[in-house]
């Protein structure tokens, strides 16, 4: 199934009924084909049914001011695991996981305030000079004229080597971070990172003893500002039960590692399809300020996020009944020209670029919104200060799925 | 017209004058002052455009509304006297209003 099969999108997006057009189909994204599909979305069904897909029926929401809508409206789209959670495939209910994203208020706002600490303007001051010495520490060990894969090389190793330093997880086993994540999301399939739902538990389990053994050692001793001991030690999740505190840790990692990940790839490719962007960059790297959301916006790390309506509820002209699953697809309210200009264009330097939907908005946006651009900033810094240019040398690989919008090989090269 | 003192957190402050019925947050914006960041454009979805308003002031900006308050209650560096300023509407009344900025947006 994950063997790329031609697919003509551009014809199936455009002559399939409206009733049965599914936006929701993982290959869509692996070819890189979803455009065409949310532009007619955008167009002729701002709020859409899906009857049929391989998740079962669903809400496709795809505009700006709806999407912003759905946001406001969590006292009737509800995030909560119980309902489906918060993304499009609906797991075996005895296997979902508790966690603050997949909860409601008032369980959500207590531990969700519990986490927000860690990215607080003085603990994130803390975590530059870190960041910085790892992304240099990086840079440095790249070759020159010769092509390797820059997810694996860079976008990887930095996002992970910056999880093991919030967990204070040991460094050296720090690959374990990203195979825990890249096993969180992934679909079953044969032949694939897991094969169905037995393993990915037992990836979990093996995740949450080694967890369980830094909690002990941290609940028993002084609160230091790593997410383990703060988790151990605030009044919110001290009694968290296993499967609870298992729940936040797949929170942090998938949160915190995929989604840089992806973007971090993006960059790179961006810049490499609008060499124009790229030559203003050169001339003026104080445009990292505004590039770095702008990267953030035209890559969508997450393409969508679910609700699952608890009540009755219009929008955009239709009655979605309790019960529905809804779809807030990311990827296309970022590209809708009635909230942003000039949407399919990557353009570095927009005067306000944060307005993009990457991160949600609203009670659930993300905690890690600022941790994430930091990130970015610091690398792509130490990377102009180096390297001219990193020349993509070949067709960017993706990943086959409708939630993480992903970037799995990117070959290139670095001249010199 | 109604003037706003906005007082950065090193210190600086702007002054400008503001148009009953514009919120606090679009004046920000419109003159460019920065320390406001406003990233969903005043739908009181993000917490980025974040002040603390002047005790003197505090009663005549009314109180939060519950969509308000979460999104408050989330941000690292609120204060009792924290206000969103995207929810805080210009008006005759509020004319001579000081608001300070937090040390960040997030
Ligand atoms: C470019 C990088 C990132 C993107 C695109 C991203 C995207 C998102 C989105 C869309 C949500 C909203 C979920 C919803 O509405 O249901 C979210 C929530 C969250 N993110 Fe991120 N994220 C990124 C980086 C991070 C990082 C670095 C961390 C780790 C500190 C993180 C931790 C979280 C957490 C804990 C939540 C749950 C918030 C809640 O439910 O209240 N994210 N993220
Ligand atoms: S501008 Fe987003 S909450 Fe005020």
């Amino acid at each position: 199934m994950n063997a790329p099969v031609d697919l003509d999108h551009a014809r199936i997006a455009a002559t399939t009924p409206l009733d049965r057009l599914d936006p929701s189909n993982p290959a869509i994204f692996r070819d890189d084909a979803w455009q065409p599909y949310f532009a007619r979305l955008r167009r002729e069904a701002p709020v859409h049914y899906t009857a049929e897909s391989m998740f079962g029926p669903f809400w496709s929401v795809s505009t700006y001011k709806e999407i912003m809508q759905c946001e406001l409206a969590h006292k009737v789209l509800s995030s909560d695991s119980l309902h489906g959670g918060i993304t499009i495939r609906d797991r075996d209910k005895s296997l979902r996981l508790p966690m603050f994203i997949a909860m409601d208020p008032p369980q959500h706002d207590e531990q969700r305030k519990v986490v927000q600490p860690i990215v607080a303007p003085a603990n994130l001051a803390k975590l530059e000079h870190m960041i910085r010495e790892r992304a240099i520490s990086i840079l440095e060990g790249l070759p020159r004229n010769e092509t390797f894969n820059w997810v694996d090389r860079v976008s990887i190793e930095l996002t992970v080597s910056m999880l093991a330093t919030l967990f204070d997880f040991p460094q050296e086993e720090r690959r374990k971070l990203s195979h825990w994540s890249d096993c969180a999301t992934a679909l079953p399939m044969p032949g694939g990172l897991i094969e169905n739902e037995e393993q990915r538990e037992a990836v979990f389990a093996e995740m949450l003893g080694a967890f369980m053994k830094l909690w002990n050692e941290r609940v028993n001793a002084e609160p230091r500002p790593d997410l383990i001991s703060m988790l151990a030690h605030g009044e919110a999740t001290r009694n968290m039960t296993p499967r609870e505190f298992m729940g936040n840790l797949i929170l942090l990692i998938v949160g915190g590692n995929d989604t840089t990940r992806n973007s971090i790839s993006g960059g790179v490719l961006f810049l490499n399809e609008n060499p124009a962007e790229y030559d203003k960059l050169r001339a003026n790297p104080a445009l990292i300020e505004t590039m770095v959301p702008e990267i953030i916006r035209y890559q969508t790390p997450l393409a969508h996020m679910r609700r699952t309506a608890t009540a009755d509820f219009e929008i955009g002209g239709k009655t979605i009944r309790a019960g529905d699953k809804v779809i807030m697809w990311y990827i296309s309210g970022n590209r809708d020209e009635a909230a942003i200009d000039q949407p399919d264009r990557f353009i570095i330097d927009r005067p306000r670029p944060r307005g993009h939907l990457s991160f949600g908005f609203g009670i659930h946006r993300c905690v890690g919104n600022r941790l994430a651009e930091l990130q970015l900033k610091i690398l792509w810094e130490e990377i102009l200060k180096r390297f001219p240019k990193i020349e993509v040398v070949g067709p960017a690989e993706r990943t086959y799925s409708a939630f993480v919008h992903g970037i799995t090989n990117l070959p290139v090269r670095i001249p010199g | 017209m109604p003037q706003v003192t906005y007082i950065e957190h090193s210190g600086t402050e702007h002054r400008i004058e503001l148009e009953a019925g514009k919120s606090v947050m679009q004046g920000a914006i419109d003159n460019g002052i920065p320390g406001i960041d406003a990233d969903c454009g005043g739908e009181c979805a993000c917490a980025t455009c974040h002040v603390y308003v002047d005790e003197a002031w505090l009663a005549k900006c009314g109180t939060a509304g519950e969509q308000e308050a979460s999104m408050l209650s989330f941000a690292a560096t609120a204060e009792p006297n924290s206000r969103l300023s995207c929810q805080i509407t210009m008006s005759p009344e509020l004319d001579g209003l000081v608001v300070r900025m937090p040390e960040a947006q997030h």
